[in-house]
């Protein structure tokens, strides 16, 4: 990486030592996001745990064993220390495990990743983006709870786990664990853990390179999972008040070491390595999906002939094949459209003959008729005719009647005769 | 039309994957103030994350503009307390200047407190030297670009490298004459077109040849002109984030361009070594700050704000230069398609 620069040494004070201040005082006013994923069974003591991690008490609704299926539930709270501004986002599971049929169980948290993934990488995709100012969704770490049998995993730990283990940074806990004998319990430990290491699941390791925190890390790593226990309520031992489960035969102290490991995990958890897990979930969970995705819509990196593709050849190239796609189908259908615009074309034409014809039978009717009254017309003016002459004739013989003498009757008679 | 159909129809399923089923992803309420009871630990955050940046060590590109004769080799060498620049690499101090602006990068891996820093120091030999300048910040330009060009192409891989190497010219210096008139044309023109892409911090060069009132009615006149010419240098104010980053970046704009002496060479001055220049009347101290205000320009740079320079680069200039290009459909040339064949319309 260094190839090609000389290592020079300073000759006095330049003040970039102040760097890594610079950096931390801007993250300080940005403020930091965190976001665990807590999968148990309904009654595991999920919200008990982080009530007792944060030392506050979310309010959490309790929830029943009914409901159909599994829903994540989130919420975000911010929280404060020292100058340290933290948007916590608490995502549970609701209804994991409670069902007859369990086989999507796991089907609803994968898809609930994923999404979040998706959402970061479509923000990345955009063209105007605000990257940094992004409120970060993804899941950093996903604590498991497994239930105190005492025996080993169930079916569906594994099948769940071994669903998220390349998704997500997995840190089993043994739950309520209040209920197992010391002796039982490094039995139990030691059951799960081969389990998951014989099945292939891939847990969180807590990081070693840094001289740090490796010895401390790689001690805590020998103590997976923890047993946790967590308590809402608080009990009054000597003169102070811890958070405890009071029982009869005795109170378990949620912060005692010899109880439970309740402050190994917040110590991994919070002190030690939250940096990690945001940086184990953005360097490699998230470009893990990110390649996946990309390859999934049909990206390379390198062309078949082993020449690399850049990634806007490919948006072209599938842009293209996209248009002429698009292209086929416009065709298609502008057939489909001529062919019926055709059709309707040859009714219509048809009909017109139809009408035509009709229109000229009509015509040739109305002709006839109009014929034929007008003889008849002509018969009944003739007649008219006549009769206007008879009627005049009639009315002159009346006249010359009444006025003549009978000789002129006579002659007219003659006449007539 | 048959068999071509259904061939298409399973070509265009391959095409287009059956868009995945989107969860509804829970809706997140407004955040709840929650109250600590007591101490957690969420604090170590900082703690951890100064430690994860110590470890991966820091890149930083600063380049120098101006006419050659300026002293930015030197001033260079003063800022970084070693001998960063190009003249100091092997360079000839015979070396005839070039015909056109060159762009040298040289690269050097120094360390202080711990915190190892990559410094890369690029030079342009050339600029405004020519008898006929135009468009002679073409080619400083054209080199900006490339870099952002370099990272976008990174960071669209699909795999993609841990860490990118980054080669974006965090800060560039732009060293102004000091006529003690006002701004010269090229000057104007210079920083007129590369403010927009680079964050451009102006000093005022050999600052020992003006007086103090001298000094002072230029930058006013020089301040005047940059903001006729709209011309925003670096603390721009438009990225300030916020009432406490808008008084502090104020001061510093209201004295900038910093008036800056450099040199290599120390003396006795008081009992004490310093870096400074002899002349037969005093000795000036580079680092007095009642001599010349390299001093505030160091600190400036380097001690407040280094990573601000860096972060706006990245998330304003490199996001600028992104947008554009996407937009700009990769300026690739326009892929030829096929025609649409006209149908008339049989009606």
């Amino acid at each position: 990486q260094n190839v090609g620069y000389r290592t020079l040494s300073l000759s006095g004070h330049v003040g970039f030592g102040s760097l890594p201040d610079q950096l931390v005082k801007k993250s300080i006013k940005q403020g930091f996001c965190f976001n665990i994923l807590c999968i148990g069974e309904t009654g595991s003591g999920k919200s008990a745990l982080i009530n007792s991690l944060f030392n506050t008490n979310f309010d959490d609704p309790v929830s029943t064993h009914f409901l159909p299926s599994v829903r994540l539930r989130a919420q975000t709270y911010e929280l404060q220390e020292s100058n340290v501004l933290l948007k916590l986002t608490v995502v549970n599971t609701v209804g994991f495990g409670d069902q007859i049929n369990r086989e999507n169980s796991y089907q609803p948290i994968v898809d609930y990743i994923d999404a979040q993934f998706e959402a970061y990488l479509q923000e990345e995709l955009k063209i105007t983006r605000s990257l940094f100012s992004y409120h970060d969704t993804r899941i950093h770490v996903c604590i498991y709870f497994i239930s105190p049998t005492g025996h080993s995993l169930k079916t569906l730990d594994l099948l769940t786990m071994k669903s998220l283990d390349s998704k997500v940074n997995i840190i089993p806990v043994i739950g309520k664990a209040d209920g197992i004998s010391k002796t039982e319990l490094q039995n139990f430990k030691n059951k799960i853990m081969s389990e998951l290491v014989s099945n292939g699941v891939q847990m969180y390791q807590f990081p070693t390179d840094d001289e740090t925190v490796s010895e401390i890390n790689t001690i805590m790593n020998g103590h997976l999972p923890f047993a946790v226990v967590g308590s809402t309520k608080e009990v009054k031992i000597g003169n102070k008040t811890v958070r405890a489960r009071q029982y009869p035969w005795g109170i378990v102290q949620v912060e005692n070491e010899n109880h439970c490991d309740f402050t190994k995990l917040r110590e991994m958890l919070l002190c030690t390595n939250m940096e990690d897990l945001r940086e184990q979930t953005h360097a490699r969970h998230y470009e893990l999906y990110r390649r996946c995705r990309l390859e999934e819509m049909g990206f390379r990196d390198i062309a078949p002939e082993n020449k690399p593709v850049s990634l806007q050849e490919a948006y072209e190239a599938k842009r293209h094949e996209l248009y002429l796609e698009l292209q086929r189908k416009e065709e298609e259908m502008r057939q489909q459209f001529v062919q019926r615009v055709k059709e309707k074309e040859a009714i219509l034409k048809e009909a017109e003959q139809q009408i035509q014809t009709r229109f000229e039978h009509h015509m040739l009717m109305h002709q006839e008729v109009k014929l034929k009254l007008e003889k008849k017309k002509k018969v009944l003016e003739d007649e008219i005719a006549m009769f206007i002459e008879k009627k005049a004739n009639a009315e002159l013989l009346r006249s010359q009647a009444s006025v003549s003498t009978p000789v002129v009757s006579l002659k007219r008679d003659k006449d007539h005769k | 039309a048959g068999p071509v159909e259904s061939k298409n129809e399973a070509a265009m399923s391959e095409l287009v994957p059956e868009p995945r089923q989107k969860p509804v992803v829970p809706m997140k309420p407004m955040g709840i103030n929650a109250n600590l009871l007591g101490y957690i630990g969420i604090d170590t955050i900082i703690e951890q994350m100064r430690k994860k940046t110590m470890k991966t060590g820091f890149d930083f590109n600063i380049m120098v503009v101006g006419q050659s004769g300026l002293g930015k080799s030197t001033l260079v060498n003063t800022l970084f307390k070693s001998q960063v620049s190009r003249k100091s690499s092997g360079w000839n101090r015979e070396e005839k200047i070039p015909k056109t602006v060159e762009i040298k990068a040289i690269g050097h891996v120094i360390e202080e407190g711990g915190v190892k820093m990559k410094l890369t120091v690029i030079d342009t030999p050339g600029f405004g030297d020519q008898i006929n300048n135009e468009n002679c910040w073409e080619p400083i330009e054209k080199y900006i670009n490339e870099q952002y060009e370099k990272f976008l192409k990174e960071e669209v891989n699909i795999a993609r490298k841990k860490r990118i190497p980054d080669t974006r010219v965090h800060c560039c210096l732009y060293f102004i004459s000091p006529t003690g008139h006002s701004l010269r044309p090229l000057d104007l023109e210079f920083m007129k077109h590369l403010s927009k892409v680079v964050n451009i911090i102006p000093v005022i060069a050999k600052a020992d040849t003006m007086t103090l009132e001298e000094k002072t009615e230029f930058k006013q006149r020089v301040r005047k002109e940059l903001e006729v010419n709209g011309i925003e240098f670096y603390p721009q104010k438009e990225f300030d984030e916020d009432l406490e980053d808008k008084t502090e970046n104020d001061k510093i704009r209201e004295s900038m361009p910093f008036a800056v002496v450099g040199s290599d060479k120390e003396y006795q001055v008081n009992g004490k070594r310093v870096l400074g220049r002899k002349t037969p009347w005093g000795i000036i101290e580079v680092e007095n700050l009642t001599h010349c205000e390299f001093a505030l320009l160091r600190d400036f740079v380097i001690r407040t704000h280094l990573q601000d320079l860096k972060e706006v680069t990245h998330n304003i200039h490199y996001e600028t230069y992104r947008a554009k290009r996407l937009n700009d459909n990769g300026g690739l040339p326009p892929m030829t398609v096929e025609t649409e064949e006209n149908h008339e319309s049989n009606l």
